[in-house]
């Protein structure tokens, strides 16, 4: 075992100790426990979004499409059909995910700024549906009108709808398996073909791999974590909001994932933290906040390409 | 015995221009065939007809004995073709050892897998093992492949063309922009893989030291038309190569 080795361990190690302490040492630094919902909320997102940017390297500026997908899913599934959580989010996960498995279809053959173009037409194209269509989701208002469920276990039940702290560590735990999933996903030779494609599609097509078809693959799965995320995201404000639809949201995952570090499995987790900390604090002084996100983009992207997690990574090693 | 490769009256012309004009080439098993010209004889396409980059305008490409003009690269490469590239073709960001270890899981079949079986994995390791060492780079395994040097970089795709086992291995100037440190290196590797190892290689060079050192039979094409073929000392003797070819390079 290496240095690197253990220090990617170690990595892991810290941001688990952190995570599953959050509700004991946020109040102390001024912050509350939904905030840490949703720095979890967003990391997933913008880790789904990563194995496309940044382990296939694949550029979506339509993410939003799926994570709003899985949010309407989510919402609507506990208002009209069962008062489940698990069902609900079963539900905006497979909106989600299909939708993006169908229309990857129509992408996969698309590269570079055609295949970005194509993913915010597809995206706008479900952000006017939520926003039209009135009756059903609720418009402009957002879909209103449900709360999540406690999880009821038969011999037990978690109230996850009034206990924050409950509510946080479910939130946890599914987040845990969605990064485990995804850790497995990359480090299996699928995962690998992934790599291949990112770093130089026509020696991956020369061995002999189908481009189009792992690339397809690959964004489906991605659609489908990030659907996981977005229904979360209804879960976590009991609202699903169409602006969660819009390409604003889109803009919101890459900059996550770009100030995190692309390169890097954990990066979209700290982008999520720089993210959400600019978001709550910077907003509750002016209105301007977005003003702030920005500049800390740019310079994010100016002084450290390789995004903060590359920042520390390389700190780490010399 | 049907000969490994045989070409028939290849030709292809992109409008106009003729850049591959009634080629024709049989290859035999173990046999390593270089094809040289001067720059802009229709070697490259003459490649790609090889490779399925395209298909040819008339003619015939036969693998095993098998037509194979409708076959596209990638069916090629099933085939049994495997290639190295003009630039080279590797994946930067990645070690040695991933880059082998992509070319094999993908030679397996296992593309498409999320679990591995103990047995699996093993597999793969002894396979990549294997690659490296033919290909000198096991020292070198943990290095990222874009680190490495020229020479060690196209021993790496060697290695990644090697590592799906192929029956015809296809090179494309594989001491294009090399020093002369690094060439003897690359053609030392060749030539191991040509006479320990029995694989049939055609290869495309301009670098006439490299190609009389190595080749078993040399095909020379001139303005797209193959102007003469033989062993390499009846190509140095002869005139109409002199004239065409040596007499300008020199």
């Amino acid at each position: 075992m290496n240095g690197l080795t253990v220090n990617k361990y170690a990595t892991t190690a810290i941001i688990w100790i952190l995570l599953l302490t959050a509700p004991f040492w946020l109040p102390l630094l001024g912050g509350y426990t939904a905030l840490a919902g949703r720095v979890l909320v967003f990391a997933l997102a913008a880790m789904s979004f990563n194995m496309l940017l940044g382990f296939t390297g694949v550029m979506s500026f339509g993410h939003a499409a799926y994570f709003g997908l899985g949010a309407y899913g989510c919402g609507l599934f506990l208002k009209f059909v069962a008062a489940s959580t698990p069902l609900a989010i079963l539900a905006g996960t497979l909106l989600g995910g299909v939708a993006g498995t169908l229309f990857g279809l129509l992408l996969v053959r698309r590269r570079g700024v055609y295949f970005a173009m194509v993913t915010i037409a597809f995206g706008q194209v479900c952000f006017y549906i939520a926003y039209k269509w009135d009756d059903f989701t609720g418009g402009y208002d957002g879909l209103r009108g449900f709360v999540r469920a406690p999880l009821d276990f038969g011999l037990f039940k978690i109230d996850i709808t009034n206990n924050a702290n409950a509510f946080y560590f479910f939130i946890v735990t599914i987040f845990g398996l969605a990064a485990a999933a995804q850790a497995f996903i990359l480090r299996s030779p699928f995962g690998r073909t992934m790599l291949a494609i990112r770093e130089n599609e026509r020696r991956a097509r020369f061995l002999g791999l189908p481009i189009e078809r792992h690339i397809w693959l690959s964004f489906s799965i991605s659609c489908f974590f990030t659907a996981l995320a977005g229904s979360l995201y209804a879960l976590l404000n009991n609202f699903a909001d169409p602006l969660g639809l819009n390409y604003i949201m889109s803009g919101n995952i890459v900059m996550i994932t770009v100030m995190g570090g692309m390169r890097s499995f954990w990066g979209p987790l700290v982008g999520a933290v720089l993210f959400v900390m600019l978001q709550d604090y910077v907003s509750s002084m002016t209105t301007n906040w977005m003003f702030f996100v920005g500049l800390t983009f740019v310079c994010v992207v100016l002084f450290f390409p390789r995004g903060l997690m590359g920042m520390l990574q390389k700190g780490a090693r010399t | 015995m049907t000969p490994k490769l045989e070409i028939r009256g290849a030709t292809k012309t992109f409008g106009s221009l003729v850049a591959v004009d009634n080629v024709s080439m049989t290859v035999e098993h173990g046999e390593l065939r270089a094809v040289i010209g001067p720059n802009g004889a229709g070697k490259t396409t003459f490649f790609n007809l090889i490779t399925g980059f395209f298909p040819p305008t008339s003619g015939e490409i036969l693998l095993d004995g098998n037509n194979i003009n409708r076959i596209p690269a990638a069916g090629r490469v099933k085939l049994g073709m495997g290639r190295t590239f003009q630039i080279t073709e590797i994946f930067p960001e990645l070690t040695v050892r991933e880059n082998a270890r992509i070319a094999v899981e993908t030679g397996l079949g296992y593309s498409l897998k999320f679990w591995l079986t103990a047995a699996d994995h093993k597999r793969i390791a002894s396979a990549c093992d294997e690659v490296l060492e033919m290909a000198r780079l096991t020292e070198k395994a943990d290095r990222l492949v874009g680190e490495l040097s020229h020479g060690d970089q196209r021993a790496a795709e060697i290695a990644m063309a090697l590592a799906l086992k192929p029956s015809l291995l296809l090179l494309d100037e594989p001491t294009a922009g090399m020093g002369d440190e690094e060439t003897d290196q690359v053609t030392g590797l060749i030539r191991r893989l040509h006479r320990d190892s029995k694989y049939t290689i055609v290869l495309i060079e301009h670098d006439m030291r490299v190609v009389f050192h190595l080749a078993d039979h040399i095909s020379v094409l001139a303005e797209g038309k193959l102007l003469a073929e033989g062993t390499p000392a009846e190509i140095a003797a002869n005139e109409t190569v002199q004239n065409a070819y040596l007499g300008k390079a020199e």
